[in-house]
């Protein structure tokens, strides 16, 4: 025997999840084409964490 | 193999609140008011000098939209037990029971923290700095503190939705100057007379709710007379843009015309007693609280109008007067 569970809260929560879905997935193409809009317009987008310091510790950024 | 459906006993049947669905979150969102608010951040946004890549633009209204509708939510959350002895907001979500005030109070606080972020990143931190200064005044000085203590509430409050402009400048610019400040007082002082018009009839709801509104702490007539002097000093504030770099004679011809407007109908609640409202059910003040909402809007289409031409035809103002 299959049991359906059909009530309204299932569906609201379905709702729910699907309408999350979506923001969330909007979310992720609004941060792809700011980051290549952003490139585009020649924005650097390297954090300068990752270079070696100078030997008097300075970092050298160019 | 048989099929049978039923009607499975929800998980929190006994529970008096329904399961909140998507639009109880975006009513949380208040989106009427996010609706302004992402009109004049645009407005400011288009009006600055200088150049913003669209895309990125984009992303800048909607971190501002989304930090608006994230104090809404903030303010639903704190005001919920006054919200559900007015009329006009007992069927908001948290007092109809669609959503507990934990519920408001994360979504509330996810999305100002999210938003913020967000803006500093895709924009600048300065526009990001002023978004969350806007929603903590929203949530935090006129929500939990201005909104039941004073008949002033809504003065200094009204500060809160006068920033958009001045956030959608600092993306572009990066800056602040003179004409979204103008902007800022425009939105400022056209607040109080607006609310205050509503107010006059819409009075017994305040009173039942405890909030001290203008009419009835200092009585109607303070108010009439309150709003008569906004709508006067507002008019020289409104019409100062046109003298700048962001205005024009579209701009100018728009704001005179609605000030005149707005001035005459102030004047004429001024002129009118209690009794001669109630005889004609406050046709007038709810005729100046309609015009109240195009008057801000015609100002800030105007000033859009004028930055697409701008945009489009270089300076058309110099150009009309060498034909």
């Amino acid at each position: 025997m299959i049991v359906k569970s059909e009530h309204e809260i299932f569906r609201r929560r379905g709702g729910r999840n699907a309408a999350l879905g979506y923001v969330l997935g909007g979310f992720v193409v609004l941060i792809m084409a700011v980051t290549m809009a952003k490139l585009a317009d020649g924005d650097l987008m390297k954090g300068y964490d990752h270079e070696r310091p100078a030997g008097n510790g300075v970092r050298i950024v160019q | 193999m048989t099929d049978v459906s039923v009607d499975a006993a929800p998980p929190r049947a006994q529970s008096a609140a329904p399961e909140a669905g998507p639009r109880d979150y975006w009513a949380l969102l208040k989106p009427r008011v996010m609706s302004l608010v992402v009109f004049t951040a645009l407005i400011g946004l288009l009006a600055a000098p200088g150049a913003i890549n669209p895309v990125v633009g984009f992303a800048a209204i909607l971190c501002i939209a989304v930090g608006a509708g994230a104090a809404g939510a903030l303010n639903m959350w704190f005001d919920a037990d006054i919200d559900a002895v007015m009329r006009r907001t007992a069927g908001r979500p948290i007092p109809s029971g669609r959503v507990t005030r934990d519920e408001a109070l994360g979504f509330g606080l996810g999305l100002s923290v999210l938003s913020v972020m967000m803006l500093g990143v895709f924009a600048n931190w300065l526009a990001a700095g002023l978004l969350a200064f806007t929603i903590f005044f929203y949530a935090v000085i006129y929500s939990m503190w201005l909104k039941r203590a004073t008949p002033q509430n809504i003065v200094i409050g009204g500060a809160a939705g006068a920033f958009p402009p001045l956030i959608g400048w600092a993306a572009v610019t990066g800056g602040v100057a003179l004409e979204p400040v103008l902007m800022f007082a425009l939105i400022f002082m056209w607040t109080p007379p607006h609310f205050w018009a509503l107010a006059l009839f819409a009075e017994i709801d305040y009173e039942k709710a405890g909030i001290p509104m203008l009419p009835n702490v200092a009585g109607a007539a303070e108010t009439r007379r309150q709003i008569w002097i906004y709508a006067a000093l507002l008019a020289p504030l409104a019409i100062l843009p046109a003298f700048t770099q962001v205005g024009g004679p579209i701009y100018l011809v728009a704001a005179l015309w609605l000030n005149a407007r707005f001035a005459l109908g102030a004047l004429a609640i001024r002129r009118r007693t209690e009794a001669a409202a109630a005889a004609d059910a406050f046709k007038a003040e709810k005729s100046f609280f309609g015009f109240s909402i195009l008057y801000l809007f015609g100002h800030f289409a105007a000033l859009g109008v004028e930055a697409l031409l701008r945009l489009t035809v270089g300076d058309y103002a110099a150009a009309m007067a060498l034909l």
